[in-house]
C-alpha cells in the first residue's frame, strides 16, 4: 500500500472509504460519481462486503440506511440529480441518527445542467437540503490523496457522531489523476461502530445519549428489539407529541456538532503571516487559487490563502480570524456565490469579502483569479 | 397473557387505531404466524413505511423500524443484505406500497430477495384522511376522487408476480385463520413474499362508499372473497366484485441474499 500509484479522485474516495471500514455500498450511477460505485462493486465482495445496485437514488440510500442499521459501515454515491433525491432520508438518518456516508461528485446544474462538467453548486443543498432542522457535516478535498483522507474521516465521524457524513467532491477532484501514497492500514485510525452501554435487563434505552450527547442504539439482530423512526421520539426510541422532548431532540443534535465545531474544522493557511489579502476557496478551485496566490506574491502583492476542507460546520472561528487580519478576502467559487455568504456572514463587517464565482463549465484559470487580486489592491480602501 | 401475546411490546398498547379498524387483526395475525413458526425474536426485523398500517411495527416485539413513507422495502433489502441470517418482514399500506414506494416494490420482487410483505390494503390513504390510492377500486370515493376514481386500480398480486415474486397470497380480515397460515407460509418462503391482506377502514372509506361500519365491510369480504381454486370455476359475469383468495402463486427461485454470498466466494476465492 505504501508505493506510490497514480490514481483517480473518485478512486481514492472508494478506497478511503474501505480503508475505514466501509463494507455495503448501495446506489445508482451518475456521472460524474459513476467510479466510485464501479469500485466498489469490484472490490468490495473480496472483502466480505456488499455492493447492491439500486433502482433509484431514494432506494440507493434507503438501502445503506438499512444496512447501517443491520451493523454495517455504508456508503452510496452521487451527484446534484440523486442528491436531491436522497434527501429525505439524509434527514431521516439524522433524527434516526444512524451512520452514513454519501459522497457527493457535483457536476452543473440545476437539473440535469451540464452533465459531466465541474461546478461546485451543492455547497448549500449540502447543509440546507432536506426538510427540516439539522445540523451537517460536509467535507470536501483538494487533492487525490485527499479525497483518501476526507472518505475515511468522514466514515469516522459518521461513526461517532451516528449521522450522515457528505462527502462534498467536484469532477475536477473526482476526476483528477495524481500520484499519491496512501497511509499504511496500520496508520489509519477507524472509529468503531458504538455499542449499547448496559444490557436490555439494566434497562438499556437506545436513544439515551452519552456524556458526548451521541446515543448508542444497538445494531439490528443482536437482541437488544429496539424500535426506530423518523417520528421525533424519546430515548426509549418510540414516537412522542412531547414539546419538551423535540425541542430538546432537535438541541442535542445540533449541539452534538456544534460542540465539537472547532475540533471538526480542518483547513489550511497559506501566506497568511503577512497578509493584507486573502483568498478563500475550496475542492477543485483552491488548486488553481493556491497557484494563483502564488503568483501574486511574486509580483509583492501581500495576500495569503485559507483553504477549507471542512465546508459544514462552517469554519466561523477561522474566517472570523481572517477577517480581523485582512483588508479583504477573495471568494472563488463554481458557482453563482454561495460559500461566499457564510464568509460574509462570519467575516460581520471586519472585512470586506468578495465574490468571483464562475458557472460556464470551466474551471478557473490562475490568471483570472490573479487578476481578481490585482482589483483587490487597486481599489481604494475606505 | 395468551401465547402469541409475547410477540407484542404491551407496553405500547393499546393501539392507536379506530375503532373497528382492520389493521388490529391483520398484525394480530402476524404475531400469530410468528407463534406458529416458532419466530426468534432477537433474529427477526420488522420494517415498516408510512400509513395507519405502518404504525405496527411499533407495537411488535423484535427491532422493529419505521421508515419513511414509501421506502419500507429498500431499507429492508438493506438489512437483509446487512445480516443475511435475519428474518426480515415488511408492513406495509396500499398506498405506501403501491404509489410512492411502487418502484421499490417491483424491484424487490424481481431481485426476489427474501422478504415478506405484509401488504395492508384499505383501497384508501388512512393516515391522510381518505385521499384515492393505486388500490382504490374504479369509481369508489375518496376525498380526492368525489365523483369516483377514475384511475384503474393495480392488482398488486399480479403486479408481483410479473415482477418475480416467489410466493403471493391474498387474504382478508375476515378471513383470520387462513391469513395467519398464508403468512407463516409467506415468512417460510426463501425469496420474496407477497401477502395481501384486505382489511376494512370504515372511517375513511367504507362510510364514504356506503359500505356500512366495520361489519358491513367484513361481511363484503366474506361475500367477495372466494377461495383461488372456485374463483376460477366463476363465469365472468359472475365475478362481478368477487376476488380470489389463498395462495395464488409459486414457485422456486433463486434468492438473491444467497446468490449474492456466491458473488463474495468467487470474488475471494479469485483472489
Ligand atoms: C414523502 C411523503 N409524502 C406524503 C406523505 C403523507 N402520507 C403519510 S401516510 C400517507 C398515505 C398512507 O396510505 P396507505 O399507505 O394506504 O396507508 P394507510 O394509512 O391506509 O394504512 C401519505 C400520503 C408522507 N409522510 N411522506
Ligand atoms: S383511518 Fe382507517 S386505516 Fe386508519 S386507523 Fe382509522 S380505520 Fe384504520
Amino acid at each position: 500500500m505504501s508505493q506510490a500509484r497514480l490514481m483517480q479522485g473518485n478512486e481514492a474516495c472508494a478506497e478511503g472509504a474501505m480503508a475505514a471500514g466501509v463494507n455495503f455500498f448501495g446506489g445508482y450511477p451518475i456521472t460524474p460519481s459513476t467510479e466510485i460505485a464501479e469500485i466498489m462493486a469490484k472490490e468490495l465482495p473480496a472483502l466480505g462486503g456488499t455492493f447492491i445496485q439500486m433502482e433509484d437514488e431514494i432506494a440507493g440510500i434507503a438501502v445503506v440506511l438499512g444496512a447501517a442499521l443491520g451493523g454495517r459501515k455504508a456508503l452510496t454515491a452521487t451527484s446534484g440529480p440523486g442528491f436531491s433525491l436522497k434527501q429525505e432520508l439524509i434527514g431521516y438518518g439524522c433524527i434516526a441518527e444512524i451512520p452514513l456516508v454519501i459522497a457527493n461528485v457535483q457536476r452543473m446544474g440545476p437539473a440535469t445542467g451540464q452533465p459531466t462538467s465541474p461546478a461546485q453548486g451543492d455547497v448549500m443543498q449540502a447543509r440546507w437540503g432536506t426538510h427540516g432542522d439539522h445540523p451537517m457535516i460536509a467535507l470536501s478535498p483538494w487533492t487525490v490523496r485527499e479525497a483518501f483522507d476526507v472518505a475515511v474521516m468522514a466514515v469516522n465521524y459518521a461513526e461517532r457522531f451516528r449521522t450522515p457524513v457528505i462527502i462534498l467532491l467536484d469532477e475536477v477532484v473526482g476526476h483528477m489523476r495524481e500520484k499519491v501514497v496512501l497511509p499504511k492500514a496500520e496508520d489509519i485510525e477507524i472509529y468503531p461502530r458504538r455499542k449499547p452501554n448496559c444490557t436490555k435487563e439494566e434497562g438499556y434505552k437506545p436513544y439515551t445519549p452519552m456524556a458526548d450527547l451521541v446515543p448508542n442504539p444497538a445494531d439490528f439482530g443482536t437482541g437488544h428489539r429496539i424500535h426506530v423512526t423518523g417520528l421525533v421520539h424519546d430515548e426509549t426510541g418510540f414516537p412522542t407529541g412531547s414539546s419538551k422532548i423535540t425541542e430538546n431532540t432537535i438541541k442535542r443534535l445540533h449541539e452534538k456538532i456544534s460542540r465539537v465545531q472547532d475540533e471538526i474544522t480542518h483547513y489550511d493557511e497559506f501566506f497568511m503571516e503577512d497578509a493584507e489579502y486573502a483568498v478563500l476557496a475550496y475542492g477543485g478551485t483552491a488548486r488553481t487559487a493556491y497557484a494563483a496566490v502564488k503568483i501574486a506574491r511574486q509580483q509583492g502583492i501581500k495576500v495569503g490563502m485559507v483553504r477549507l476542507m471542512t465546508i459544514w460546520p462552517f469554519a466561523d472561528k477561522v474566517v472570523k480570524e481572517v477577517a480581523q487580519k485582512v483588508k479583504k478576502i477573495l471568494v472563488p467559487e463554481m458557482n453563482y456565490g454561495q460559500l461566499v455568504l457564510e464568509v460574509e456572514r462570519a467575516a460581520a463587517g471586519q472585512a470586506t469579502v468578495i465574490s468571483l464565482p464562475k458557472y460556464n463549465t470551466e474551471i478557473f484559470t490562475p490568471k483570472e483569479i490573479c487578476t481578481a487580486i490585482e482589483e483587490l489592491t487597486a481599489e481604494v480602501v475606505k | 397473557m395468551r401465547s402469541y401475546e409475547k410477540y407484542f411490546r404491551m407496553n405500547r398498547l393499546p393501539h392507536i387505531w379506530c375503532p373497528g379498524c382492520g389493521n388490529g387483526i391483520v398484525m394480530k395475525s402476524i404475531a400469530k404466524a410468528a407463534e406458529q413458526l416458532g419466530l426468534d425474536q432477537d433474529n427477526t426485523v420488522i420494517v415498516s413505511g408510512i400509513g395507519c398500517s405502518s404504525r405496527a411495527s411499533g407495537y411488535m416485539n423484535f427491532d422493529t423500524l419505521h421508515t419513511a413513507h414509501g421506502r419500507a422495502i429498500p431499507f429492508a433489502t438493506g438489512i437483509k443484505l446487512a445480516n443475511p441470517k435475519l428474518k426480515v418482514i415488511v408492513i406495509t399500506g396500499d398506498g405506501d406500497c403501491t404509489a410512492i414506494g411502487g418502484n421499490h416494490f417491483i424491484h424487490g420482487a424481481r431481485r426476489n430477495i427474501d422478504l415478506t410483505v405484509i401488504l395492508f390494503n384499505n383501497n384508501i390513504y388512512g393516515m391522510t384522511g381518505g385521499q384515492a390510492s393505486p388500490l382504490t377500486p374504479t369509481g369508489k370515493k375518496a376525498t380526492t376522487a368525489p365523483f369516483g376514481s377514475v384511475d384503474t386500480a393495480f392488482d398488486p398480486c399480479e403486479l408481483a408476480k410479473a415482477a418475480g415474486a416467489s410466493y403471493i397470497a391474498r387474504g382478508t380480515a375476515f378471513h383470520a385463520k387462513p391469513l395467519v397460515e398464508l403468512i407463516a407460509q409467506g415468512i417460510s418462503n426463501n425469496g420474496f413474499s407477497l401477502v395481501e391482506a384486505i382489511t376494512q377502514c370504515p372511517i375513511s372509506y367504507g362510510r364514504r362508499n356506503k359500505m356500512g361500519d366495520a361489519a358491513g365491510m367484513l361481511k363484503w369480504m366474506s361475500e367477495n372473497a372466494v377461495p383461488l381454486a372456485a374463483y376460477e370455476k366463476l363465469a365472468e359475469d359472475q365475478k362481478d366484485e368477487k376476488f380470489p383468495i389463498g395462495i395464488l402463486y409459486q414457485k422456486t427461485a433463486p434468492e438473491y441474499s444467497a446468490e449474492y454470498a456466491k458473488v463474495i466466494k468467487l470474488a475471494q476465492e479469485g483472489k
